[in-house]
């Protein structure tokens, strides 16, 4: 089941490659990371095409974290970032942070209430039966609400903005085994529509059933794994 | 009708009364009678050397000497602004935008009383234009400390549920915002609620001052609400003026939380 959705992913984005490749401009990564650095980690330079997943294991603390953060543009650094040929520095930092979204480890929330946080749409309700959520936990208050629970809503939370890249924190950190196929699931399927994943997580075996390619973070640098 | 001149002999009644309090204290084992005391003739001291300058400043009529006098009470102020945060700035910053938020607060509405309502002949004749600017600068300065204090400690405390706004595309405005203005309601809140007590349940210092020193009680009253009103514009625009200043100081122009220049609370 799982292989079959990464060669349905890697499939659809190989028609997007194509799409984007047809312009003027030639190849354009979905998301280009140019020599991001800072004092905590770096340089990080690698590039994804639409669709694609690239998942990065490595102990705690060897700078996973870091990275997102730079390339969400969250913390100071050196180096540069684009998506679709677009540079982060060339466009107002909260129109970047749409376009990439990422979802921290532990997600905060500026309220008890899920719906200060995401309108109740039907692409929302939907999402929530995707993921395996309650029906009723967009009205139930956020500290009453499990982590794993809390986790998918980060997630929907993030995916309805329709960001083009997502940078995933452990997404499936605090969930069982099934929850887990559910948000794979859920994962695969944006990729069909193009969207590009960097997804740090230090189940193995997840990182082998979504990537096209694995990297290792080891000391603030990043290297590939090759099978 | 003249206003009634307090003797020394009167004085020794303020003298007495602050006595008696003392030994109460002293006898009933209060603790208060040292702090009382030392307040008391730190009080008169204070109060005594302001009364000799201004007496000196009013006499000799020059402009510098207003805007020297002046200065130094824009200096102390601001140190008293910035002295008072518990989560500090660096310390250039943290008195700088103490300082300027303070100063720039008063300046603008000492300038507005002086020059259309006030307007006393010239206008910024030291016997009107220093006490003016004394009342507000009291006021603006505790609204611009409680409005970074607020902002402060309420940024160092919701670091993470404003990092999830930027994270989602807010702007560093419209993440702060809302605590923007939950600073400027508290810096507010002590001058509405006095203005919402006024003459009801307190009588203005103001308007007890100047009915005491014979004016009309109806153009005293009128005398409150002008003053009253150039205090609370002035404090609005100190408050809001330091809001914004931290904000700016706390974030940078991508947008990003910069807790790093925010320096951690000693202890």
């Amino acid at each position: 089941m799982a292989d079959f959705y990464v060669m349905m992913g890697v499939g659809r984005s190989g028609g997007w490659m194509m799409t984007n490749g047809d312009t003027a401009t030639g190849m354009v990564s979905a998301l280009a990371v140019l020599a991001l650095q800072s004092a905590h980690g770096g340089p990080f330079t690698f590039a994804l095409a639409a669709g694609e997943c690239i998942t990065i294991t490595g102990e705690s603390g060897s700078g996973k974290t870091v990275m997102l953060r730079m390339i969400a543009d969250l913390d100071p650094h050196e180096g540069d970032a684009q998506v679709d040929g677009k540079a982060c520095s060339a466009m107002p930092a909260d129109r970047w942070r749409r376009l990439v979204q990422y979802v921290p480890a532990e997600p905060a929330w500026w309220s008890d209430v899920v719906t200060d946080h995401m309108a109740d749409t039907d692409e929302v309700r939907d999402l929530v039966v995707r993921l395996g959520l309650r029906t009723d936990c967009l009205r139930t208050p956020l500290s009453r609400l499990s982590t794993g629970e809390r986790q998918r809503l980060a997630l929907i939370r993030a995916i309805r903005l329709n960001p083009r890249v997502l940078l995933l924190d452990e997404p499936c950190s605090a969930l069982d085994g099934a929850t887990t196929d559910k948000v794979e699931t859920v994962l695969q399927a944006l990729r069909a529509q193009g969207v590009a994943i960097v997804l740090v997580s230090h189940n193995m075996r997840q990182a082998e059933r979504m990537a096209d390619r694995q990297f290792q973070m080891r000391h603030g640098h990043l290297e590939e794994i090759l099978a | 009708m003249s206003p009634i001149v307090l003797t020394t002999a009167d004085l020794l009644v303020a003298v007495a009364l602050i006595v008696t309090g003392a030994a109460l204290s002293f006898f009933l084992s209060l603790g208060l009678h040292r702090l009382l005391l030392v307040s008391a003739v730190r009080m008169a001291a204070q109060l005594a050397l302001v009364g000799s300058v201004l007496l000196f400043v009013f006499g000799h009529a020059s402009v510098w000497l207003t805007v020297g006098l002046l200065t130094c009470m824009f200096c102390a102020a601001t140190y008293e602004a910035g002295a008072r945060q518990h989560d500090r700035l660096g310390s250039g910053w943290h008195f700088g935008i103490a300082g300027a938020a303070t100063v720039t607060g008063t300046l603008i509405v000492a300038l507005i009383g002086l020059r259309t309502a006030l307007q006393p002949h010239p206008w910024y004749v030291a016997r009107t234009a220093i006490p003016l600017t004394g009342l507000l600068l009291g006021n603006v300065m505790n609204a611009t400390s409680l409005s970074m204090n607020t902002l402060l400690s309420a940024i160092t405390r919701e670091r993470q549920a404003i990092e999830a706004r930027i994270i989602l595309g807010a702007t560093r405005a419209q993440a702060m915002n809302g605590l923007i203005r939950q600073a400027a309601r508290t810096a507010l809140l002590p001058t509405l609620n006095q203005m919402a007590a006024a003459g009801i349940i307190t009588m203005p210092g103001i308007m007890t001052g100047q009915i005491l020193a014979g004016m009309n009680p109806l153009d005293a009253s009128r005398y409150q609400v002008l003053l009253m009103s150039l205090i609370v514009s002035g404090n609005l625009i100190g408050a809001t003026v330091a809001a914004y200043l931290t904000v700016w100081r706390l974030t940078d122009n991508r947008g990003r939380l910069r807790l790093e220049r925010l320096l951690s609370r000693p202890g």
